[in-house]
């Protein structure tokens, strides 16, 4: 496997296990509360519909003449990147709440307690927050899947790292019996940010007619050189909030609204 | 709002998300690369010093609450 290709699955990995984490929590909150053989309905049709979107776009992306191909692929990572790597900074800096899954749970939970009453059989609103939580969270995946996959035309391997990732997550929360909490969400969307817009930096240059000193090698110096970057921003966000005037009046924000987004 | 637009308008919101001038910053770094590129020149260092500079005003204007 060539240090691209380990980038490669070590990137999906990583985001798919991140997401993975933050759909169980919503799977775990209404299957415990409602139904959960709705619940796991909801998660069996998100993950077909995901599949049918990597089957049906996956031979389009792949199609596209390669210079094309590395400028919109590496455009969107860096917009991907430059957003996860963002929210992971303002996070270890305190400028924004970190994930609390016990936390994320409870609230899905209650709000699950009080959706109405539950049927006998099939429950409606268990198998709807399920489709949707796992859909959503599920679709950033499925695109990293693609674009990464597609670029390197490894999609299968990609494809494999997101469903590793899935088992994993899957095994940890069911022999946990609860949301995994202790897994360091912010740690790993830093470092899929990082990954992410090194590749996209990478392969948005090469696509766009630049060619890299040293070639692939020069990701040996990207990476690097973006997580020193990300890490000194984190110390400098982090300085700033403590020291307060230098961000005045600046409320933690939450994930309140990306949650809302999963709701019915 | 018709579901053609719903469609749109998520599609944006997945693609761009809440940082559009990002995005746009982002195509106009692509953009410039290639036209540097295009004149003969070695166009790698356009991108990482793009991406700093978009990274850091992304952060300011986050931490600004713009």
């Amino acid at each position: 496997m060539s240090g691209a290709e380990l980038g490669l699955a070590l990137s999906v990995f990583l985001a798919c296990t991140v997401e993975a984490v933050e759909a169980l929590t919503i799977v775990l909150a209404v299957g415990s509360t409602r139904s959960w053989s709705s619940a796991i309905g909801g998660v069996g049709a998100a993950i077909l519909a995901l599949a049918v979107i990597v089957a049906a776009l996956g031979p389009a992306i792949t199609s596209l003449p390669i210079d094309v191909l590395r400028v919109v692929v590496g455009g969107l990572l860096l917009i991907f990147g430059l957003q996860w790597l963002r929210k992971a900074i303002l996070r270890a800096g305190g400028l924004k709440a970190k994930h609390d899954e016990s936390r994320i749970y409870q609230e899905e939970a209650s709000a699950a307690r009080g959706a109405g009453a539950k049927s006998s059989g099939f429950d409606g609103y268990a198998f709807t927050i399920s489709f949707k939580g796992v859909l959503l969270e599920g679709l950033e995946v499925a695109f990293i899947v693609l674009t990464f996959g597609a670029n390197q035309h490894r999609v299968a391997l990609a494809a494999a790292a997101a469903g590793l990732a899935i088992v994993v997550v899957i095994a940890a929360g069911a022999a946990a019996r609860a949301p995994l909490a202790r897994v360091p969400e912010n740690s790993l969307k830093f470092a899929v940010g990082v990954m992410l817009i090194s590749f996209g930096m990478f392969w948005g240059a090469e696509g766009a007619g630049a060619s890299w000193p040293g070639g692939d090698a020069a990701l040996l110096a990207i990476v690097p050189g973006v997580l020193i970057v990300a890490i000194a921003m984190s110390k400098t966000v982090a300085r700033a909030s403590n020291s307060g005037p230098t961000v005045p009046g600046v409320p933690m924000t939450t994930d309140a609204a990306e949650r809302a987004r999963v709701r019915a | 709002m018709t579901r053609v637009q719903g469609f749109l308008l998520a599609v944006w919101e997945f693609v761009v998300g809440d940082d559009w001038r990002t995005a746009i910053g982002v195509a106009l770094a692509l953009a410039l690369t290639a036209l540097v590129a295009a004149v003969g020149i070695s166009a790698w260092w356009v991108m990482p010093l793009a991406v700093l500079a978009l990274l850091a005003l992304s952060i300011r204007r986050a931490a600004r609450g713009a």
